[in-house]
């Protein structure tokens, strides 16, 4: 049983195209700061390189030894600060401030498998923090691979690489 | 009964008898925290799980809402709900906890009014006398199921909008005292071709438009009828174009006072929420927390609620599909006049 309302419709429906619509939505964006952005991350990844600089020297003055050897536990020691700051709850909040700062070193790279790996510890030990480990990261290792592929090949043709 | 298109009339005048909400910390450092029935100060409450985190938010909301409308549980002769997980796990495990018919929804973030709608429905047609109606989301399970992981560090554009923790639950009742249910306008899905995930509140806006003409047309109100017209969660980016669109087609909406759910529960400046609240939750506690004891003090006379929902998955916009959304408006009066 409907009832059918006097006259007809008080209202016309919208008449903007979804072109018209988005152009539109467009414009109610608020603005973005794409130099304060660059800055930022700048000024924060930077930040991370040179502290990891630091963490090199203390390797190669305190401990002895060479630059090359240094590396590897350098960056070990960078994952480790990473996964903390992640486990606490903090990288996320940085990275908001930070931006792409946060996301490209090799800290970025390990929060997101720490993340992944805590969010999905819930689903077990196997189907869970296994196969959602390398949710995030896992397309930069295949894109990285398929990358350094082609680079090597670009190195033999051109006869640039290898010895 | 229908009137005019897609709008249900309830002349038996359908009543909330009791409601209830209760929220997560960020919700409770917000404006309305006074207004909730429980603030959880920490996010996992105590669970091993955000899933059952977010379950428990509605088990206890249900919880309350029987309490403050003094009906025992086996009293409920159906329960409406839903939520954004999954296959509405929340809504389902909960219904498995209350034990009563369960009717499970979704209409993402429109399901509060949705379940509403229903339920009020359902007591109008003579079809039960105690109806429960219920919704929730849980911050963490949404950034899970539809972003990142909650530590993941990717930095939202402010466009975003953060997802509220928190469950509201009411019971309708064909006879007691407190708000009515006067009618409720069901939206169409409309989508205008926006593709980012994190602008929902532009992919919304236009459904809320939509819902909120089509409400107009089939009941022969205007915008000054109501006190207060509230939409669900189209934040700082989508309220602005919502109401941009009402008035180029001619709706005098500012005959009224015209707000967002989004809007209201979190203190834009002093917390980081980029554009405001969304989710399940959002229109639920504010509505069923905040709107409800306005009307009960006599502050609001009428009022409209317009809860809006994407109805987008991670799936379909990996696949490049754009959002298509809907809004559901319920009209509630103090039952006073």
């Amino acid at each position: 049983m409907a009832t059918k309302s006097k006259g007809g419709p008080k209202y016309k429906k919208m008449t903007m195209s979804p072109k018209e619509y988005q152009s539109f939505a467009k414009t109610m964006e608020p603005p973005r700061s794409i130099l304060g952005n660059c800055l930022k991350a700048f000024v924060f990844g930077g930040g991370i390189c040179v502290f990891g600089q630091c963490i090199q020297e203390l390797f190669v003055h305190l401990m002895g030894m060479t630059e090359e050897a240094a590396s590897n536990p350098t960056v070990a020691t960078l994952i480790l600060i990473s996964v903390i700051l992640t486990s606490l709850g903090v990288y996320d909040k940085i990275a908001q401030w930070a931006g792409a700062g946060s996301a490209v070193p090799v800290t970025g790279f390990a929060n997101s498998m720490c993340s992944a790996a805590l969010e999905h510890r819930s689903e077990g030990l196997v189907l869970g923090v296994g196969a959602n480990m390398f949710k995030l990261a896992g397309s930069v290792i295949v894109f990285g691979t398929v990358a350094a592929f082609f680079v090597g090949i670009a190195h033999l043709i051109l006869g640039t690489g290898g010895q | 009964m229908l009137r005019g298109k897609q709008t249900w009339w309830f002349e038996k005048r359908p009543v909330i008898i009791g409601e209830a909400t209760v929220v997560g910390p960020d919700e409770g450092d917000g404006p309305l925290a006074a207004d909730f029935d429980l603030v959880h100060p920490e996010l996992d409450m105590q669970q091993k799980t955000w899933e059952k985190a977010e379950r428990l938010l509605l088990e206890q909301a249900s919880e309350f809402a029987l309490q403050n409308a003094r009906v025992e549980r086996d009293q409920i002769q159906f329960y409406v709900g839903g939520d954004l997980m999954n296959q509405i796990i929340s809504s389902s495990f909960a219904a498995r906890t209350l034990g009563a018919p369960y009717l499970g929804v979704f209409g993402a973030c429109s399901t509060s009014m949705e379940s509403l709608a229903l339920a009020s429905l359902i007591v109008n047609s003579g079809s039960g006398s105690f109806v429960l109606a219920g919704t929730c989301s849980h911050n963490c399970t949404v950034e899970k199921q539809f972003r990142y992981p909650t530590e993941y560090g990717a930095q939202k554009p402010p466009t975003a909008q953060n997802t509220v923790t928190g469950a509201g639950a009411v019971i309708v009742s064909d006879k007691g005292a407190g708000p009515v249910v006067e009618c409720a306008t069901i939206g169409k899905v409309i989508d205008l071709g926006i593709t980012d995930p994190f602008n929902m509140g532009a992919a919304m806006a236009p459904a809320a438009v939509d819902t909120i003409q089509a409400h107009f047309n089939d009941t022969g109100r205007s915008p000054k009828d109501y006190d207060l017209i509230v939409t669900g969660d189209l934040a700082a980016v989508g309220h602005p174009i919502a109401k941009k669109l009402l008035l180029q087609d001619g709706v005098p909406i500012n005959e009224t006072v015209f707000t967002d759910c989004g809007l209201m529960i979190y203190d834009l400046e002093q917390q980081k929420v980029q554009a405001g609240g969304s989710g399940c939750g959002c229109s639920a506690v504010v509505t069923y927390g905040h709107l409800l004891k306005r009307l009960k003090k006599g502050e609001l006379k009428r009022i409209l609620i317009v809860a809006t929902g994407a109805l987008l998955s991670p799936l379909s916009y990996q696949q490049g599909e754009s959002i298509p959304c809907i809004a559901h408006a319920v009209a509630i009066s103090s039952g006073k006049e």
